[in-house]
């Protein structure tokens, strides 16, 4: 993060990042959420809302975790923790679930990211350095299939570096895919023209989120 | 009469020999035919090629199975997990080749190959390192990967029940690859907790009718 004087402006925690990409999720959508920081957006799905979460190992209508001693481990999540399925779910083989998936017939995925490129290029399943075990699941599947690719990370690294890039270091998961990106520090929209700025936390300026994210943004 | 239904789970793997490929069904835990896979342990066959989403977990099924240095080459698309161990050690000696697919791709290799299909474009891994060497068209503007389909000797499955014509049904997610695996193999075997009389499977719930099946046999349920 930046190393100036005092912070004008709070980042949002993690439950406020999934809260903000659950506002985005209509009535009616079918989602994918990836593992890891996204799964938090169920949490805060509005509870007036249908809205149909899709696991790729083959459910739709999939529900929270269940009661400690209820869980059945023919109903688990794409991370194998235990879910439940709701009433008007359905199980399905994995060439239907992966048809769903990479067919255009999910409205949203939200996943987690290592980078995003200004162009939207998305880099999440594979750190690249040659001692690492890739393994890359449905990653590029969601990636390329959903109709929008969400991704929710931390604006920066540990390290204080930006996770938006010019261009990906590291190995990509699919090209030109990613249509907005929750982070921390703010809500940014992918468009031909560049990176705009939809909301950002109060007190931060235009000026330090260009400076923090090292890229262009409107 | 025909009867798929197999005495025992020795019986049911006996045709398996050196150098197959073998399909084995299952999520993690969900699907995975623990019994068949702790069956072909024993019978110590060498240089087989393992269809599976992972590449097994803790020291138990798949992951007990490569530790005896029955597999060479895994075809999978989540190989790490917290508990991967044994498939780590292997991959990193070199003594395990893996070539790792995008689970959707997974899938429908494993389907192109049931389904009689030559191959087929996809969008998926277009301009990543998974699609290097690999054939692409651009259709209608966009960028596609031409991957084929994925034969095997044997599928190993597990379903919830099975009949003696090899219908099967399926339990919860459970299901996840084992259909499309069954269709996929030149010998399917599934294991199955219930064994029933011809017709006592309503012919709408079935999920894998027969012709998909060569061998069904009987497990106990585990406590578990």
């Amino acid at each position: 993060m930046s190393q100036t004087t005092t912070k004008t402006y709070t980042p949002r925690t993690r439950g406020q990042i999934a809260a903000r990409v659950a506002q985005d999720i209509p009535e009616g959508a079918y989602v994918n959420l990836g593992i890891g920081l996204p799964t938090l957006v169920a949490n805060h799905l509005p509870k007036d809302r249908d809205i149909f979460l899709h696991s790729e190992n083959g459910i739709l209508g999939m529900g929270p975790a269940p009661a400690k001693g209820d869980e059945d481990w023919d109903v688990i999540n794409a991370g194998k923790q235990p879910v439940t399925l709701l009433t008007g779910g359905a199980y399905f083989h994995h060439a239907d679930s992966f048809a769903m998936m990479r067919g255009g017939h999910l409205d949203f995925c939200v996943l987690g990211a290592f980078q995003v490129s200004e162009k939207g290029d998305l880099a999440n399943w594979h750190t690249g350095a040659p001692d690492a075990i890739p393994a890359v699941g449905g990653a590029m599947d969601l990636a390329v299939g959903a109709k929008k690719t969400f991704v929710m990370m931390e604006h920066c690294t540990k390290q204080g570096e930006s996770k938006i890039v010019a261009q990906c270091s590291y190995p990509l998961t699919a090209v030109a895919c990613v249509a907005r990106i929750y982070t921390d520090l703010a809500t940014i929209e992918v468009t031909s023209q560049g990176l705009k700025v939809v909301d950002k936390v109060d007190g931060l300026s235009m000026e330090e989120l260009v400076k923090i994210t090292g890229v262009a943004l409107q | 009469m025909i009867n798929k239904i197999s005495p025992s789970i020795e019986a049911a793997l006996a045709e398996l020999q050196d150098g197959a490929t073998v399909m084995i069904g299952g999520f993690g835990g969900a699907g995975m035919p623990s019994e068949l896979i702790d069956g072909l342990i024993p019978l110590n066959r060498k240089h087989l090629t393992i269809v599976n989403n992972n590449a097994g977990n803790g020291d138990y099924g798949l992951a007990a199975l490569m530790k005896t240095g029955a597999v060479s080459k895994i075809i999978c698309s989540f190989p790490r997990q917290a508990d991967s161990h044994v498939f780590d050690g292997l991959y990193r000696s070199g003594k395990l080749e893996l070539e790792l697919v995008p689970q959707g791709n997974l899938a429908e290799r494993i389907r192109a190959a049931g389904a009689g299909i030559g191959g087929f474009f996809t969008p998926t891994g277009y301009g990543t390192e998974l699609a290097r060497g690999k054939e692409t068209r651009i259709i209608d503007g966009r960028g596609y990967v031409f991957e084929t389909p994925i034969h095997a000797d044997f599928a190993l499955i597990k379903a919830e029940r099975g009949d003696r014509w090899g219908n099967l049904t399926f339990r919860k997610a459970a299901r996840n690859f084992g259909p499309v695996m069954a269709t996929a193999a030149k010998v399917s075997i599934a294991q199955v907790y219930e064994t029933v009389e011809l017709g006592a499977l309503d012919p709408e719930e079935i999920v894998s009718p027969g012709i998909f099946v060569t061998c069904v046999v009987k497990v106990a349920r585990s406590a578990a």
